[in-house]
This record gives C-alpha cells, structure tokens and sequence, in this order.
C-alpha cells in the first residue's frame, strides 16, 4: 500500500468518520477546467481522489457517466493526459491520494509497464479497473502490486462467501464495495442491506470498506458511512459539472463553484455519519 | 506477438481460463464474474449430458430443418469457368440464417439454470430474431438491443422480433450499431443478473461464449464435411465465410482446422476501403486490445478508443472479431482478407440472377471473394462457402442503392 493511501485513512479513522472518496471524469468538460475541480475537491472535504479515465465504450457506467466520458474524449483527453492531470495536481499537494479507475484498454495499448512506470511517475497511488477481474490477475494487478501501486477491487451483491476471499485476495488500499447489481448512477437500495453486506466483508478483511454507486446527496453519505469507511460519489458530481456547461458543453464560471457547493455538503455529511450511527 | 508455435491440433482450445494464445480471456466486471463462472459450469455438465444432446439434435432436426443442404452452384462455376463451387445453405434454416444453432442452444442452457429472461444484442437482426424465435418457442419474454441505425437498415427483420413478441430497444449512443448494441446489452445484464440470461448472438464475448458458440454452430462444418465427402469424395480446396464477430465463420471452419490439404478464408468487411476509418476489417486493419469481455483485434485509435467502423452490412459492422479468429490469424492457419461494400453488392446481384437465390449482405461477402478466387483456380478444385442468411432483411437496403423506387 502506498504510504499515502494508508496515512489518509489512519488519520479519518482518527478523526472518528467515515473517508469521502469523490469521482470525477479526467478531462470533463476540458483538462484546464478538470485540474481546477481536482485542486477545489480536497479543499471542499474529499479525502480521497477517484480520477476517471475516459474511455469509448464504458460497459458498467449509466448515462451522466458515459457523456462525461464523451464530452472528455472530445475535448481530446487520453490516458497520458490523464496521467498529466495527476501529475500537475501532484505538484501542489502530496497528501491526498490519487486512484485512477477505468477501463483496461487503454491501458493494454499505452503498455502496462510503461503505463505503470508513469502512473508512479506521476503520484498515482491506487487503480481501479473495472473490467479486470481476480481472474485476470496477470495483466495489471500483480505487476501494480509490485510496484507498490494498491490494486483496488469492486466487491458486489454477486460476491458471494464462497467468491469473496478470492476477490480480496490481491486486493489492496481499500475494497470498493458496490451497492448494487447495476451501473453507475442507478438509485442506491435500502442503507440498511448495505450495512450487512459491509459486514459481511469486514468479516473477510482487514482493509477499509468504501460504498459507491448511487450515493448522490449530504444524507446517503451519512447513511452509508454510518457503517461503512468511506463513501464514493461519483454520477452526483458529474451531473453537477453537466448541469453548468454551455449548450456545446464548455466549462461556465458556475462549474468548479457548483462542485465545491456540492462536495462540501457531502462532507458535511460524512461528518455527520457517525454521529447518525450513535444515536 | 506473432510468434506462436504451431500447436498439434488447431482445434484444441481454448485452454481453462477461456484463452487462445494470448487472445480470448474474461475481462468482464465482478458482478458478472459469478455468473460466468456458473455459465462455465452449466455448459460443461450439458456438453457431456446425452439427454442435452438429443434435445440439442431433435429441435436440430424438426425446428430448425437440419441437415442444410449442400448445393452445388452449376451455374455460377460455368459463369466463373473455375473451381467446383458448393454452397453449404444455413440461409435455408428456420429464421434464415445460421444464428439460430446458436439460439436453440443457449435457450436450453438457460432453461437448465432456471432464467426467467432473455436479452441479446443483434446487428443484422438475424440474431434477434433467433433470439425472439427461441424466447416465444420457450415462453420467456425477450429484450433485443438494436442499434439505432440497424433498427433503420434492417426494418423487416425489427417487425419480425416485435411479432414474435420481443422487445426491441434502439440503442443511440456511438454510431447506433453492433458495438453499442452490446454495450447496453451488457448494462442490462449487470443490473439483471439474477433472472437474466445473456444470449450472445456471436462467437466473441468473455469465455466461455466464444467456446460455447462455436461449439453450437460447429454442426455447419460437421454437416459440410460429410455432405461434401458424400459429393465428391474428398475434401474442399478452399473453405470461405464471411466474418462479422465471427460465428458462422468458426462453425464452418472448426471441423476442418486439422485437415492440412484444405485452405481456410475468412472474409472481413472492408467497407468504403482501408485507408480511412469506413470500415470493419478487425484484423486486416486493427490491433490486439480488450473489449466486451475477451482480446482480441480491435479497431482503435492509438489511445484505446474503440472506433465506430462501417460496412453495408450491419452484421459485419462490429470493431471486433471472435478470439478464436484472431489466434487462428497469428498462428498463420486462416487468411483473413478484405471485400469492399460495392464488391459485396455486385456478388449479391450476381447470385440474385445466376441461381436465384437472395443472399444476405453478410455472406455477399464471402461470394466475392468466391468470385475473385474461383476463376483462378483449376476446374477439378472445390471451394466450400458458408451462405449463412438469406437476403429479405436487406432487398430494401439494396434496392435503395440500386435505385430501384417503388
Ligand atoms: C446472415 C449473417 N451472416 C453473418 C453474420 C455475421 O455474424 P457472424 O460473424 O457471427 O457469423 C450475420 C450477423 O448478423 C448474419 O446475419
């Protein structure tokens, strides 16, 4: 694990709260707008980075997701550029750590070597991979992990016992625990199931356990992070940013604003989460 | 990458983890992992199941109309003055075209694990109206997505699948083909998991779906390779089909992989040419990359970004290919070649007239390469092609270029 990664969730587990992980599309609407939202996000409460890498067929993304990816794609993003997103965010804070989450392609064609070398590079401290599963352990996960980059893996509904210690297994930072059998972006079920299938994880592994996939507002994050270590949100920062683009989708004054308005009442309510959790 | 041993028997794989050579595997996201792993696990009971195999056989025979026939096209060999031309004719089947070995299949597969609900992707149509074929023959309702463009070309057959009781969801996002068909097919199935079961309608996806479609469509080639030694006594010289994600192609082509003396030919679309970007010659023009589930070749951009392609045929027009085709290509035992739009359009005429019958625009393909090849080779020579659909669902489309109005 990077001493990063470890560090952030050593000192908000001090701080007796759950760790806001936010999302956001690397180079959406534009690169210059989308390191300005990286730099506004730890300033508004995010504790942890989840920097997404556009890709042309997004299989396990819903639609705010899919047109962000687009509009990034249109404005000429790509894995290296992301890379340099990373990079210049880097330059001006050490602390916060950095996931890069995507899809393997591009990552197979830029080189998994070369790509790992440079992910390093640049001060990325975790990946998510959405369609590499435990079985395919080969491709990135082993090389990541041995380069001393956290490999973080999805657990699901459909992650049952039987499966779970093969999917923790080389699983490192934090498990990411989907709420859902769904794409991003759908509604989040009942807080209470989540709290279980948390549980039940927990019981598995001794990493930190952060929910994503449908959490969007100040109260599903209090929720879910009364039992969970962190809460990811990720469509509900997305829309924010599509909500304040022009009609051709360019960045407006309202866009890095918008999602620090938006990111500081999610960590008002992680804030909250625990205090919820006692009552 | 090119450098792979010459294996002992061409028909092996793939190996445990779903992989031939480097391509293949099971990129798909965890919620998904389970299930294909159960679908791995239910397959190969079936396989060995006699029970499933005379099912298999008896819908083979009664529903589907097999054996095809294997016809001998007289008229096209005197007009080509060159090899003995045979067509092996799944354009005769119940639904009319090939994909319907593959449906009966799959649907008995997902009675076996207690599914409830079917989707499927489909280009053509043709998949989707196998895939809507075999719901209502099995009572369990069906979702068919369709790229928006395909809902266009292919109307006839989005009438088919709305008779037959399926629901059809245009697909808008990218080009509206193939590609984005599947994409949606795939968030279906995720959000989906418990009741739905998946029916790919090609020999791609994650393992073991390029495996498992083979293995249904294989009957071509089985059928082929008797029918052919019943006619000739002996084997073809030449074996040909088109290849859109490439299951009619690998069903013809298995049963003869080990038989040296045969030369094998797949046919990619190569659309408006392969200089620009108006094409889906996968392999011919593409590079090894991930995608909907499995490695293989993939048209992209130097970033991993999927490109649209296109082809007249909206059952070639998918970026990718099987991954079986693309080891068989490294490995130097199948010759993967191009055919333009214009070139499958004269070959669709030509067959129209000389023998009357209408193919599809996917094998149009496949008959002009026929027509390249036969002239050049001796009389006494035999070229076996695989007339995988027959041409309703695409007279509109055609006559629209043809220009011949209502
Ligand atoms: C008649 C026919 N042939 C060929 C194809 C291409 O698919 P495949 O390469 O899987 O055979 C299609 C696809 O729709 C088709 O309808």
């Amino acid at each position: 694990m990077t001493a990063r990664m470890e560090q952030r969730f050593a000192d908000v587990a001090a701080q007796g709260r759950p760790v806001l992980v936010t999302y956001f599309m690397g180079g959406d609407p534009d690169f210059d707008t989308s390191l300005a939202i990286m730099k506004a996000l730890p300033k508004a409460g995010a504790d942890v980075i989840e920097l997404g890498v556009p890709f042309s067929d997004p299989m396990a993304d819903g639609p705010a997701i899919q047109l962000a990816g687009q509009r990034a794609l249109k404005a000429g993003q790509t894995l290296a550029k992301t890379l340099e997103l990373a990079r210049r965010f880097r330059q001006d804070d050490q602390r916060t750590p950095i996931v890069l989450m995507g899809y393997y392609n591009p990552i197979y064609v830029y080189g998994v070597d070369r790509f790992l070398a440079d992910a390093l590079d640049a001060g990325v401290d975790g990946l998510i991979v959405v369609d590499l599963p435990p079985e395919m352990d080969d491709e990135l996960c082993i090389p990541a992990l041995d380069k001393g980059i956290n490999f973080i893996r999805l657990a699901t509904p459909t992650t049952d016992d039987r499966r779970l210690p093969k999917v923790l297994e080389n699983t490192s930072g934090f498990v990411y625990y989907v709420s859902m059998t769904g794409i991003t972006g759908s509604a989040l079920p009942d807080p209470s199931l989540i709290a279980g299938a948390v549980q039940r994880i927990k019981a598995h592994t001794r990493l930190p356990v952060c929910v994503g996939f449908g959490v969007k507002t100040p109260e599903h994050a209090r929720a879910i992070g009364a039992s969970a270590d962190g809460v990811v949100v990720g469509t509900a920062i997305v829309n924010q940013i599509a909500s304040s683009l022009t009609e051709e989708g360019h960045a407006t004054e309202a866009t890095v604003p918008g999602v620090e308005a938006l990111v500081r009442g999610l960590s008002a309510g992680v804030r909250a989460a625990r205090l919820a959790a006692a009552e | 990458m090119n450098q792979v041993h010459k294996p002992n028997s061409f028909r092996a794989g793939p190996d445990e983890d779903g992989r031939f050579g480097i391509f293949g595997g099971r990129f798909v996201a965890e919620t998904l992992m389970p299930l294909i792993l159960d679908l791995q696990d239910e397959w190969t009971r079936a396989k060995d199941d006699p029970a499933f195999k005379a099912e298999l056989e008896k819908l083979g025979a009664h529903y589907i109309g097999r054996p095809s026939p294997l016809y001998f096209a007289e008229r096209l060999t005197a007009e080509l003055g060159g090899a003995k031309i045979y067509f092996k004719r799944e354009e005769l089947n119940h639904t009319g075209s090939h994909k319907i070995n593959n449906c009966i299949g799959q649907i008995l597969l997902a009675k076996r694990m207690g599914k409830t609900r079917i989707i499927a992707e489909t280009g053509a149509g043709q998949h989707g109206v196998a895939s809507a074929t075999v719901a209502a023959r099995f009572g369990l309702p069906c979702v068919v997505y369709m790229g928006a463009t395909d809902v266009e070309r292919q109307a006839p057959n989005v009438f088919r699948m709305k008779l037959l009781g399926a629901e059809v969801k245009p697909v808008t996002a990218g080009h509206g083909t193939l590609k984005d068909a599947m994409n949606e097919a795939l968030r279906d199935w995720v959000t989906n998991v418990d009741t739905t079961y998946y029916l790919i309608g090609t020999a791609a996806g994650p393992h073991p779906y390029p495996e498992m479609v083979r293995d249904f469509q294989a009957v071509i080639g089985q059928e082929a390779r008797q029918q052919i030694l019943e006619a000739e006594g002996r084997l073809p010289d030449l074996v040909i089909a088109a290849v859109g994600g490439g299951s009619n192609a690998i069903g013809i082509f298995h049963p003869f992989l080990d038989d040296e003396s045969v030369k094998i030919v797949g046919v990619e679309a190569g659309g408006k040419g392969l200089d620009g970007d108006e094409h889906c010659a996968s392999i011919t023009a593409g590079s090894p990359g991930v995608l909907h589930g499995n490695r293989t070749y993939l048209l992209q951009d130097g970033d991993g970004q999927i490109k649209e392609g296109h082809s007249i045929s909206a059952g070639l027009d998918y970026p990718g290919i099987g991954p079986e085709h693309a080891w068989l290509n490294d490995i130097g035992r199948v010759e993967y070649v191009p055919i333009m739009d214009h070139e499958a359009l004269e070959a669709f005429q030509t067959l129209t007239r000389l023998e009357g019958i209408i193919p599809a625009l996917e094998p149009s393909h496949a008959l002009a390469e026929v027509i390249k090849r036969a002239p050049k080779m001796g009389k006494d020579e035999i070229i076996l092609m695989n007339l995988s659909g027959r041409g309703d669902k695409d007279i509109f489309t055609v006559g629209k270029i043809l220009g011949m109005g209502q």
